[in-house]
């Protein structure tokens, strides 16, 4: 088991790095001067020492591979430098923003945990029937749905409804109040959003619970446990849905870290200003040392993810561990 | 020695075309659906300039917001302009993204992929990190970090979401292509002295099509829905170009209450276009994979 955690600990290190000269090397791929893009911004002319000097400031008069050298180092410290459009460090801007998607994202998990265990398992078990029909459909329409256009019905439906019951049309509150200050403005932000992307996470762990449970349900120690006579509910429980939550966990694990991406758009809809939002931000101030940050901290989020779910799978399944 | 060619149409032993379509959709009623539904958006997209009753891009400031009537049977958004001739037109602009997008990234991954199960050693070991790597970013972020290098547009879309859909192509085609090194007619080919290039598009290649076809179908779905997720962040499709995601961007929030028909039927032609392209898919699958062939 040692032998096998390390293996895997080792692995993500040349992924990490690989990942980092990606990012550094697409940053550096964009045109034009991103000094002329700063001096240009505030619309009046520059002069060449400006230029010279900013060059400096930021390093990119050094060879290449020093300035790569000193990105790994920063971001090993998560020292990413300072945001080109407010002034601030990286770090602070990011951790700013973080608890309200990191919120969203533990919400929408739990939601979709909670939809496609029960709902995937029973349509397994009644294969074939209207009820197995429905489920998919339903399954299928979360992958379908695009979650920007789900949260935009969503906010109409809310606006209409409360309009037609309290006579008030009622917005969910934007701005962030943590959770044990103000629960309930905090889960009346972070519900619709948490349940639009978690629509589509529940309906992609649906689809596997289904296909995992109908596997298991041929496997040779369900027909015995039947034959010795266990009763249904101990055979789904204790037989079936144990061995079948193997890969739904690997996909749980997998879909949070492309929770991530889901986030961007949706923080869009809800005017949340959470990490997805800031990479929008980002990307369209053409802010790359906040640009470079956030893309590096998502492939991080997900390597480690999956390093985590590697080892829990390896923890679980006692054939990884032993091999 | 004398070899006795045979008739290639009497070996044939399979159903005519028409009954194998006929017991496809007997025995995949759902995924029948779903090829409905493509069809309608591919002849929509295709024959958009018949069938859009207005032009799509000319604002009628004397109809702006209107609700859906014989006029405009879909509505029009805040500039006045037709949305059902921009739903159709933007038929055409999901289609030239997805289909490109999922074409190019499938193919680049084919040829990746069996290539790196063909040659093995250090070049698979190269290309699996280089994947890895490429995998570790999450679609809609390397599409992102790609769209802030080459700028919004049509074409650059195309580019960022062909890129981060090979590796994901290349990793399942190489499993299946892992298997199909080791069968005796790859073997046969290389006693015979074909090139490697030979023996990867002619010998390889098309043994692993059912992998490829349904991962390409998968793309399709996936590269609309991040097309409209671009567009309407703003870094996708720019104005006055009619895509769907962009539909969704500005007017429809901003009317949302008072013109909600521009907030829903964009999002409903989305829905439906990929959730027909996902049920197709999943019958592909169905028929396609001999696991899952319940024969």
């Amino acid at each position: 088991m040692l032998q096998y955690v390390l293996k895997r600990v080792l692995l993500t290190i040349p992924t990490l790095i690989g990942a980092a000269a990606l990012v550094f090397l697409l940053m550096r791929l964009i045109p034009g001067d991103i000094c002329l893009v700063r001096l240009g911004g505030g619309g009046a002319s520059f002069d060449p020492k400006a230029l010279a000097s900013c060059h400096t400031e930021i390093g990119v008069d050094r060879p290449v591979i020093v300035q790569f050298l000193e990105f790994m180092w920063g971001a090993v410290r998560l020292d990413f430098g300072t945001s080109m459009w407010s002034g601030k460090p990286v770090i602070v801007e990011i951790a700013a923003r973080l608890p309200i998607s990191l919120e969203i994202a533990i919400m929408a998990t739990v939601v979709a945990v909670a939809l496609a265990i029960p709902l995937g398992t029973i349509s397994a078990l009644k294969q074939g029937t209207w009820l197995d029909v429905a489920v998919r459909v339903f399954a299928i329409g979360g992958i379908a749905t695009p979650s920007f256009w789900l949260g935009i019905v969503s906010v109409l439906l809310v606006l209409d409804l409360t309009n037609w019951i309290g006579g008030k049309p009622w917005m969910p509150p934007i701005d962030y109040v943590p959770l044990w200050q103000d629960p309930i403005h905090n889960l009346s932000m972070a519900m619709l959003p948490a349940l639009t992307v978690g629509y589509r996470y529940a309906a992609v762990t649906m689809r596997m619970t289904r296909s995992t449970m109908l596997e298991v349900m041929k496997e040779d120690y369900i027909r015995t446990a039947r034959a010795k006579g266990l009763i249904n509910k101990l055979i789904i429980n204790r037989h079936a849905l144990k061995n079948a939550l193997l890969p739904i966990v690997t996909l749980i694990g997998i879909e949070f870290a492309f929770l991530i991406g889901g986030l961007v758009v949706t923080e869009q809809v809800f005017n949340l200003n959470g990490v997805g939002r800031l990479f929008v931000q980002a990307v369209q101030n053409q802010d790359y040392t906040l640009t470079q940050a956030l893309v590096m901290l998502t492939v991080t989020v997900f390597v480690f993810t999956n390093l985590a779910v590697d080892l829990l799978y390896a923890w679980l399944d006692p054939r990884i561990r032993f091999n | 020695m004398s070899t006795t060619t045979a008739d290639p149409d009497a070996l044939d032993l399979r159903p005519p075309a028409w009954s194998r379509a006929v017991r496809f959709c007997q025995r995949q009623p759902l995924g029948s659906f779903g090829l409905v539904l493509v069809v309608i958006v591919a002849i929509t997209g295709i024959f958009a300039e018949l069938l859009a009753p207005y032009n799509p891009t000319a604002n009628d400031f004397s109809s702006m917001t209107e609700a859906p009537s014989l006029a405009h049977l879909l509505g029009t958004d805040q500039f006045g302009r037709d949305l059902m001739s921009r739903i159709i037109f933007g038929a055409r602009t999901a289609l030239i993204v997805g289909l490109s997008s999922a074409f190019v990234g499938g193919l680049l991954g084919l040829v990746l992929g069996v290539g790196s199960a063909y040659f093995g050693g250090t070049i698979d070991l190269l290309l699996q990190r280089v994947f890895d790597v490429v995998m570790a970013f999450p679609l809609i972020i390397m599409a992102l970090a790609i769209v802030s290098i080459f700028g919004t547009g049509v074409h650059n879309v195309i580019i960022a979401i062909t890129i981060p859909l090979i590796p994901r192509c290349a990793r399942v085609v190489r499993s299946a292509a892992l298997v199909i090194r080791e069968v005796p007619y790859v073997d046969a080919a290389r006693a015979c002295g074909y090139g490697h290039v030979r023996i990867i598009m002619r010998h390889m290649s098309p043994n692993v099509m059912a992998p490829f076809l349904i991962m390409v179908t998968a793309f399709v779905g996936q590269a609309i829905l991040a097309e409209a997720s671009l567009s309407y962040l703003g870094l996708g499709v720019q104005e006055p170009v009619p895509a769907w995601g962009l539909m969704l961007q500005g007017g429809a929030e901003e009317y949302a209450s008072t013109a909600p028909w521009i907030a829903i039927f964009p999002g409903v032609a989305i829905m439906l276009s990929v959730l027909g392209i996902n049920l197709f898919g999943d019958a592909l699958r169905d028929t396609l994979d001999p696991k899952l062939r319940d024969r």
